[in-house]
């Protein structure tokens, strides 16, 4: 294999939201993913980026292509080391918004991805993990 | 700084052709210098086409609505053309809405949708004067 | 020492490479007479016994080892390419089950060596194939039925900037996705500002249904194009009233017909171009 599996990106600024984008896309398709399937995919990376700076004042991403034997995935992280979100439930739900945005990146996104797992504490960082395979 | 998106104006018209991937600050620059050119220029409306967009996320979501409503204040009508499909499945997904934005499959249909108010000043002109010859 | 043990296996097959080969070769043959010819047999096991040989030089001692990437690589295409082919299982498995033929007649070649070891790795080699044989049929299995779901919901152009897609049959979340993508594609492709879903064929409207025909109604305003339900039968009428189900603003008519005479009505520019 000549490709990147994996890359890790760090997000500190605007433009690396952009970079975090077109990494992601990359590997959607590596993963060949349907192109709507990437368009979601992409998408949810990008509020879950935007997130990370807005909310955890930055933090990284690892994004990498998976596979089970039969079918290709990509999967990506998104790791900060912020406040946290104090209430999990709260904060999936659609329209809440802690942030003056529109309250959809982190339920949004859960609905755009085949996996959505979340890891979260006050004072603890938050971490987000989602993937989607191809069909 | 980053570029910015140029504007061009045709007529009473400013067209904006969105054609790489917006970082979050040169969305909200193209948002201001539209307010402003359309004061200036006393446009009556705005054609942003989106058909080189990959992905529409909340942001730039945001965005676009946000140049409408400001556009409306300022008496002038946006129309967003050439959503792809799969950014528009993506949208719907994600619970973006676009709430109360006029859309149109291309530039040239935005074009014809802003034609039938730039006509109405002088139909009404026409009709009043008309209505005057008869009595 | 295991990994000697198999490299003096690989110089006993080297060293007998033509008996066990023809052996092995004429149990195929037997069993695949007409399906393929002797001469595509004989490439397909030279690959196979070379690879073979080369995984047991280089210390191979099970099919997942390393050694043996190459031999995999070719026991899987060769298996996916019979699944293809309309091959049965069996047809498949036999070409590697085979080699065992060969090893048998080792002891009268005056071999002395226990080739057991040999013996074990010929089942796990065939165990392999019959794997690889199964997820190509999957695979296939899957492709027909993709191939299907397309062919199930034609998107076709009923007037200058009209499509309409009629739906018949039962309504999953798989299809309906593959309905708004088409749709929603040929609505760029034709420049067409209409589009009307039909489900006059569809015996049933569940929330769910209902839920992704109004996702497809909003995505397609997206983009700049309306589009309108049509067919909608006294029975589901009901069920969605039943159903508490929110059809919201979406125009929605009985027949095609009269939603096609409402597309062309709403935009009468483009009625009036179509009639001139």
């Amino acid at each position: 294999m000549t490709t990147a599996t994996l890359e890790r990106l760090a997000v500190s600024t605007d433009a690396d939201v952009v970079r975090v984008r077109q990494a992601v896309r990359t590997f959607a398709q590596q993963a060949r993913l349907s192109l709507v399937d990437q368009t979601k995919f992409v998408t949810a990376a990008s509020e879950l980026a935007r997130n990370m700076l807005v909310y955890g004042g930055g933090g990284d991403v690892e994004v990498e292509v998976v596979s089970d034997g039969r079918r290709t995935g990509v999967r990506a992280a998104f790791a900060d080391e912020g406040p946290g979100i104090p209430d999990l439930d709260l904060a999936l739900t659609d329209g809440w918004t802690s942030g003056g945005g529109l309250g959809l990146g982190l339920s949004g996104s859960r609905r755009l991805v085949g996996q959505f797992s979340i890891d979260t504490a006050p004072g603890a960082g938050t971490r987000v993990e989602i993937a989607t395979w191809s069909r | 700084m980053t570029e910015s998106v140029p504007i061009l104006k045709i007529g009473t018209t400013l067209l904006v052709s969105i054609q790489v991937d917006l970082q979050d600050d040169t969305a909200l620059q193209l948002q201001e210098d539209l307010a402003d050119r359309i004061t200036r220029t006393g446009a009556r409306g705005v054609i942003i086409d989106i058909s080189g967009l990959e992905i529409v996320d909340s942001f730039i979501g945001r965005m676009l609505a946000a140049v409408a409503a400001i556009s409306r204040v300022l008496d002038a009508q946006t129309v967003v053309v050439g959503m792809r499909p799969a950014v528009a499945i993506t949208m719907v997904e994600l619970g973006l809405s676009l709430g109360g934005v006029r859309t149109a499959l291309d530039v040239e249909r935005g074009l014809a949708m802003l034609e039938p108010d730039e006509e109405s000043a002088e139909d009404v002109l026409l009709a009043a004067a008309a209505e005057r010859e008869q009595r | 020492m295991p990994p000697v043990a198999m490299q003096s296996l690989a110089q006993i097959l080297t060293d007998h490479a033509d008996a066990v080969r023809s052996a092995w070769i004429t149990a195929v043959a037997d069993e695949l007479r007409g399906r393929t010819s002797r001469g595509e047999l004989e490439r397909e096991q030279a690959d196979i016994f070379d690879a073979l040989v080369e995984g047991l030089q280089r210390g191979g001692e099970r099919i997942g080892d390393e050694p043996f990437d190459q031999l995999r690589g070719i026991l899987s295409d060769v298996s996916s390419a019979r699944a293809r082919l309309g091959f049965t299982p069996r047809e498949t498995a036999v070409g590697v089950f085979a080699l065992k033929e060969g090893l048998y007649g080792l002891s009268a070649q005056g071999v002395t060596t226990d080739v057991t070891p040999l013996l074990r790795l010929v089942d796990e080699l065939g165990l392999f194939t019959f794997e690889s044989f199964a997820a190509a049929r999957e695979a296939i299995i899957v492709e027909q039925s993709e191939q299907l779901l397309e062919l199930s919901t034609p998107v076709v152009k009923i007037w200058e900037g009209v499509v309409a897609v009629p739906l018949v049959g039962t309504l999953d979340s798989a299809r309906t996705q593959v309905v708004m993508e088409t749709l929603l594609n040929t609505l760029v492709e034709t420049g067409s500002a209409h589009a009307i879903i039909d489900i006059t064929g569809v015996p049933a409207v569940d929330t769910q249904v209902a839920q992704h025909l109004l996702k497809t109604v909003v995505a397609a305003r997206l983009m700049g194009a309306e589009c309108t339900i049509s067919g909608i039968r006294p029975q589901i009428a009901q069920t969605i009233v039943a159903l508490g189900i929110e059809f919201g603003d979406i125009r929605t008519r009985a027949t095609l017909a009269d939603a096609l005479v409402d597309a062309l009505r709403s935009d009468r520019r483009t009625a009036a171009t179509v009639l001139a």
